[in-house]
């Protein structure tokens, strides 16, 4: 797999030990978690004596960080086996990368190290159900009396929020600002009194991993559960936080595109029709071309993205354009992967319909991708077109 | 307590083997790892580490060609302590009792209380090594365990039969093999593959182990090939269709192999 030659030999020995992992344990049991829902349990407890929730925490924390590129391979192999597992960690390396980059010393000491082993898990709390496009007109306001904060309203379709001890929740702190962006924060808190899960979000994909609505209402947060100590940050914080979000929703779509292509590769030369196996029509054979072509497209934009991160440079438009090209990629690929497997592409039997229901989440997820066009645009015209 | 686990760098079983002139498999074309049967007897180590009172140091020991680093590496990943890679161009196409007098000297050499192998390797699959070993070494055998406990200075293990299970004993220093059945390896984690690099790993050639060629590779072998020939593509399987006769068909068919 010459893609990996990008990475040191060890991260290439961490990228073939997840792929290891899934192939002997994950494939082997992904429909049967998959079709009954279930939360994978062993599966995340082997994925947490991994380090993969420690991707992103410093060593001095006690995590094993690795290059952004290694991450984004690292989450496609995941995905490649089963979204649901990729989406487990995604969240958690926002969070964690929040905390790393604008966490006070106290609160990376108080959550990096138990975060670095998968002991507390992290997700983040940004939509709520009146819109989780326009992040400003956010209504969940964190009040602050003498002892911290008083947090009032509600947030929706929060990933692993029971399995979480830490949610980054984004809030107004001060709900009269202008511009609105001034008036956001956000807060670092956990279940407890004022805080109910109040419902489970039914939905198309994505099975095993809980999508909640959470209530609010007159919860309590010491002053110190502000992310970095200073009111009014918060969006920014986010956005910045997003651009690894975004990266590792794009990394997402590629794992689902590539078990897709792989699964129509294989299938297309056993399935014989007419005589012949099925790729040697040319229409069966051109819808592989065009999804290894895309797919290898879709790969490369994400690594360059991941490899601008790396640098240290600003990506939201890079890793807006690796988010929204991946995921449509993959959800080309999936249709096409059912295309392919004629009617056992529409069953429950086999792989390829589960592709088909996962990839549409990476085009709404992590903001929609007319969202990631708004960026684009708006960073095309900001930064005077792309770059020479 | 001292451990030695023997490890085999061999061709991935997936890949497309092919054999070299001298008959010898031909490991330029395909790549190699650590067998997959030794991964149980490091996990066996690491679990009698894991589970005892006193400091236990595991050393991982391979003979093998330079590619063979690779198996140490991801011993080391999995936890072990340190490697030792015994490697000559003059081991070329040893045998399995060349290799156990390479690994004999090689684990005197090191020193140990206890050596643990795989049950056999994923090419050779010949699993006469660890008797071998013990033999040359002149210390008890305890072979194909798929449970081990060792306390006081004994090892003791099941060993499970077609008709029945043993259990076995024997006191250090002892030779071991665990089979595929002792529990499953665990996977490197991220944390151990960025410690495997700062390991110990020692490379020790025929002349550091006073062995001389002629007693080990092509020359040195006691078994020789002949003759190699690729397996033949497999035949389409036979299909029973049950027109009321379907039962004495397959009963047919299954004594007609003598699987009945
Ligand atoms: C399974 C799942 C898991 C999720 N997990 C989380 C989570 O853990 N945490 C979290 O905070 N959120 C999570 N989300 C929420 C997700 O981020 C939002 O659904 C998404 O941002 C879109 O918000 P919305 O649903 O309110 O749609 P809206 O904002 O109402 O958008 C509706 C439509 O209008 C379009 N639109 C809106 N504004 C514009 C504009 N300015 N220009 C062009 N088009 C526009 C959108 O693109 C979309 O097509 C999750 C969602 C799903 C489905």
């Amino acid at each position: 797999m010459s893609t990996l030659d990008i990475l040191s030999d060890d991260e290439q020995f961490m990228v073939r030990t997840v792929q290891d992992f899934v192939d002997k344990e994950v494939k082997p049991v992904v429909q049967e978690l998959e079709h009954s829902n279930s939360y994978p349990e062993a599966l995340i407890e082997q994925m947490k004596r991994l380090g993969i929730y420690g991707l992103a925490v410093p060593e001095e924390y006690g995590g094993t960080p690795v290059s952004t590129p290694c991450y984004v391979l690292i989450t496609e192999e995941l995905a490649r086996g089963w979204m649901s597992l990729a989406g487990a960690m995604g969240g958690h390396t926002v969070v964690a990368k929040l905390l790393l980059h604008f966490g006070t010393e106290e609160q990376k000491r108080r959550w990096l190290p138990r975060m670095a082993t998968g002991e507390i898990r992290a997700t983040m709390a940004l939509t709520e159900p009146g819109g989780g496009s326009d992040l400003q007109a956010i209504r969940t306001v964190a009040r602050k009396d003498t002892d911290g904060y008083v947090v009032n309203g509600v947030k929706t379709w929060i990933t692993n929020s029971r399995r979480s001890q830490l949610i980054a929740l984004l809030c107004k702190t001060d709900p009269a600002a202008s511009p609105a962006h001034q008036g956001i924060s956000i807060l670092l808190v956990g279940h407890g009194p004022g805080l109910t899960v109040s419902r489970d979000l039914p939905k198309l994909g994505y099975k095993g991993v809980e999508s909640c609505e959470l209530s609010f209402d007159d919860f309590r947060a010491p002053a110190e559960a502000l992310l970095g100590g200073v009111e009014g940050k918060g969006f920014a914080q986010m956005m910045k936080g997003l651009e690894t979000g975004r990266l590792q929703v794009a990394a997402r779509a590629l794992g689902v595109g590539r078990a897709a292509l792989e699964d129509a590769l294989a299938y297309a030369q056993e399935r014989e029709s007419f005589g012949k196996p099925i790729w040697k029509h040319q229409s069966i054979g051109n819808y592989l071309a065009d999804m290894a072509t895309s797919l290898t497209a879709a790969r490369q934009l994400t690594l360059y993205a991941a490899r601008e991160a790396e640098a240290g440079r600003r990506v939201d438009m890079e890793a807006g354009m690796a988010k929204l090209f991946a995921s449509e990629t993959a959800m080309q690929i999936a249709l096409n992967a059912v295309r392919v497997h004629g009617g056992y592409g529409y069953s429950t039997e086999f792989d390829v319909e589960r592709y088909f229901r996962d990839a549409p989440l990476m085009i709404v997820g992590e903001g929609t991708n007319e969202i990631q066009r708004n960026v684009i645009a708006s960073q095309l015209v900001k930064r005077g077109g792309l770059e020479a | 307590m001292r451990i030695v686990v023997t490890v085999k760098y061999v061709p991935d079983a997936t890949g497309d083997r092919h054999f070299a002139d001298d008959l010898t498999v031909d490991r330029d074309d395909v790549d190699g790892l650590l067998s997959e049967l030794d991964e149980y007897a490091v996990e066996q180590a690491l679990q009698i580490s894991e589970n005892s009172d006193d400091d236990v140091e595991i050393t991982v020991l391979t003979v093998g060609p330079e590619d063979a680093k690779d198996a140490l590496r991801k011993a080391l990943s999995m936890g072990a302590d340190k490697a030792i890679h015994v490697e000559d161009d003059d081991l070329n196409g040893t045998d399995a009792l060349g290799t156990s007098l390479v690994l004999a000297k090689a684990v005197e050499k090191a020193g140990y209380d206890l050596v643990i192998s795989g049950m056999a390797s994923t090419d050779g699959t010949m699993g006469v090594v660890p008797a071998l070993l013990a033999e040359r070494l002149g210390v008890p055998q305890v072979t194909l365990l798929s449970e081990v406990w060792v306390e006081d200075g004994t090892v003791t293990g099941r060993r499970d039969g077609d008709a029945a299970s043993e259990q076995l004993e024997a006191s250090l220093p002892a030779v071991m093999s665990v089979t595929d059945q002792s529990g499953e390896a665990r996977y490197p984690s991220f944390k151990g593959i960025m410690a495997a690099k700062k390991k110990p790993v020692e490379s020790w050639d025929l002349s550091d182990l006073d062995i001389e060629a002629d007693q080990v590779g092509l020359e040195g072998a006691w078994t020789k090939v002949d003759s190699a020939a690729e397996r033949p593509a497999r035949t389409a399987g036979t299909i029973v269709k049950d027109e009321g006769e379907g039962g004495k068909q397959l009963a047919a068919f299954l004594a007609e192999r003598k699987f009945v």
